[in-house]
């Protein structure tokens, strides 16, 4: 705790010692619903790179203590900032919350950069964002809320909200307003990135490895078994219509192209399989791109331009990653051999910027994630606490989602690429897997 | 997710037991005009005769029932051999020397009956991509589906299938369990009712 604590910077630790109680919380659990005063140990507060926060109290709403949790959970989260953990009664004091004009003197004590003021409206949320240095609105901003208080799209709305005052802040939005498709006992589901709203999206079959449609309004998976298909369903009608002309055998791994134009999948008849390319409208043929004979060829993920894929083969006799123009020329290997073991490397994911691939690679007989950096071909181990699988980049490129049996069963875990630091994204029964990170579900501009 | 295995392999064994018993049904008849030639032939109203006729039933009985257990245990072993697990390395869709000899005990069974037809079922570990293993599975029904074809048994009669990691016979982490999982199964989708045996 002392090591922890020493780590914060001057105007924190003063602060903090007069909150007296250091206590420990729970990690990636709620920090903003905690009322304890104190430290979150692990903090990592990095003096000049990372802006102090602090998310003032909203009064006279009855939905007040609910947004400025969300908010400062959504920031904190970002990674990007670092929320100051003041409970709203921390903030009474006139000047601080409890009106007036803010008091710029004593928030920068507290370690603020940036004050963020929300207050709730008849019309929805208003927030201001101070600049502490300049003592000066940075910038004010008006953000609808639906009625449907505390529901899935109010909290949505909220999160874009989170999102834009990171802009305001940092100049790059957040990823709240998020979600992630996985599996888990057989079944699809959705959760908000904040790990809230569980929520279950029937299917037609034993479903696998969704995929986000770029305007979110699809969902791709695949069912296996006898009779496996790609199937898409559409979340404005809650209907499901089987895509690809490749029946038998299995079809799986479904991912949309950039433009949401075309859908490439994996088609395995017998000893080995293909990635096929179907239009998503229309009704076109599928396409075969790549030509591998009794290769296995899985798991593609376009780069953000839909120039390249990134996909999984065994040509060469064992799982590795390679990479190749879209229309299937050009293949080459991406992931280096691993000498001295059985190199097994699989499930690519682009990053957003197209500037990494993220992908699992056996390392010492476990599971890892890594990450490769496509300019000059660098590679960077991510993970090395218990089996970690399946990365999938957050839209703004910072987070990997990821399967990982580090708590005992296999869940979804949120990983923050900059500073190594990883949260438990869900909490049911296990075998949580297949993780897709939606792109932003809303932009509140 | 194993005993859905168990009830679908269920209705093979009770269409067993009713070939025992049409088999059992259909050779009874021949024990009367057994009977009868004891009576056309007589040596007249001897004391022992009743008991002699007794005896000479009771053997046939006995025989036919003992030739019917034999029959019933062979085709069960046969029913065994079409239906028996076999177990791949990892990563592997390559025959191991017990799996080629599992297949090759099957290959005149399917030969004798060529109304059977099977489904082949891949499955592997929980160890490594998901989704690599879905198509390592179906790669793995492939390999068996194309053992047999290569010793005469029409592709046509074998379907294949392919469960990955998602249905483990055996729970937990550790090589026994994982070895257990890297398997194809097999089941008698055709034919499995009137199950002829191989000539010796």
């Amino acid at each position: 705790m002392i090591a922890s604590y020493s780590r914060l910077a001057s105007p924190l630790r003063t602060a903090f010692a007069v909150c007296a109680v250091v206590a420990l919380v729970a990690p990636s659990r709620s920090l903003a619903q905690d009322t304890t005063r104190g430290v979150r140990i692990g903090l990592e507060y990095r003096t000049g790179t990372t802006p102090g926060v602090i998310v003032l109290p909203i009064r006279g709403s009855d939905q007040g203590d609910s947004v400025r949790a969300i908010i400062q959970r959504d920031l904190g989260y970002s990674g990007r900032v670092v929320v100051a953990p003041l409970a709203a009664s921390d903030l009474a004091a006139p000047g601080l919350g409890g009106g007036g004009p803010l008091d710029y003197a004593i928030l920068a004590r507290l370690g603020a950069h940036a004050v963020v003021q929300p207050s709730v409206t008849p019309s929805g949320l208003h927030v201001a964002v101070h600049d502490v240095a300049k003592r000066q609105v940075l910038q004010t901003g008006d953000f609808p809320l639906p009625a449907s208080y505390p529901g899935r799209d109010w909290r949505m709305a909220v999160h874009a909200a989170s999102d834009e005052v990171l802009r305001w802040i940092t100049g790059t939005p957040g990823a709240a307003a998020t979600r992630i498709a996985f599996v888990r006992g057989g079944q699809l589901w959705v959760v908000d990135s904040d790990g809230a709203m569980e929520t279950a999206i029937p299917t037609v079959g034993a479903p696998l490895s969704p995929a986000w449609h770029p305007a979110a309004e699809l969902l791709a998976y695949n069912t296996y078994g006898r009779g496996s298909r790609v199937v898409l369903h559409d979340f404005r009608t809650g209907r499901a219509r089987t895509i690809g002309g490749t029946p038998g055998g299995v079809n799986q791994t479904p991912v949309f192209s950039p433009d949401g134009r075309n859908l490439v999948y994996s088609h395995t008849p017998a000893e080995g399989g293909d990635l096929y390319l179907v239009p998503v409208e229309g009704g076109g043929e599928s396409r075969r791109i790549t030509v591998t004979r009794g290769a296995i060829n899985v798991s593609p993920s376009f780069s953000p331009d839909g120039r390249r894929i990134a996909f999984t083969s065994s040509r060469a006799g064992h799982p590795e990653v390679y990479i190749m123009d879209a229309d299937g020329t050009n293949p080459e290997l991406l992931s280096p051999y691993v000498y001295g073991e059985q190199s097994y490397q699989s499930n690519p994911d682009f990053s957003p910027d197209g500037r990494f691939v993220a992908y699992q690679a056996q390392v010492s007989g476990r599971f890892q994630l890594k990450v490769i950096n496509l300019r000059d071909r660098t590679v960077r181990q991510l993970t090395s606490e218990g089996r970690n699988e399946d990365p999938s980049w957050s839209p703004d490129g910072r987070h990997l989602v990821f399967t990982s049996d580090r708590s005992g069963t296999r869940q979804l875990w949120v990983l923050d690429v900059e500073t190594n630091v990883a949260r438990q994204l869900t909490f049911g029964a296990g075998g949580t897997r297949t993780a897709a990170w939606s792109p932003r579900l809303q932009v509140a501009r | 997710m194993t005993s859905s295995r168990f009830v679908r392999l269920a209705p093979a064994a009770v269409s067993l037991l009713s070939i025992v018993a049409l088999g059992a049904c259909r050779k009874k008849p021949q024990t009367t005009p057994s009977a009868d030639t004891t009576t056309v032939a007589p040596p007249p109203a001897a004391p022992n005769a009743d008991s002699i006729a007794r005896a000479r039933e009771a053997f046939v009985r006995d025989s036919i029932a003992r030739a019917n257990a034999a029959n019933a245990a062979a085709l069960e072993r046969a029913r065994a051999a079409l239906a028996a697990t076999v177990y791949f390395d990892f990563d592997s869709s390559d025959l191991r020397e017990d799996s080629r000899a599992s297949l090759d005990a099957r290959v005149p069974i399917l030969r004798a009956n060529p109304g059977v037809r099977l489904l082949v079922a891949g499955h592997t570990d929980e160890r490594g991509s998901t989704e690599y293993n879905l198509a390592l599975g179906q790669r793995r029904a492939a390999t068996v589906r194309r053992y047999l074809a290569d010793r005469g048994v029409a592709e046509a009669r074998i379907e294949i299938v392919s469960f990955g990691e998602e249905r483990p016979v055996a729970s937990g982490g550790g090589e026994s369990a994982w070895a257990q999982n890297r398997r194809a199964e097999f089941e008698i989708t055709a034919g499995a009712e009137n199950l002829q045996l191989p000539r010796p």
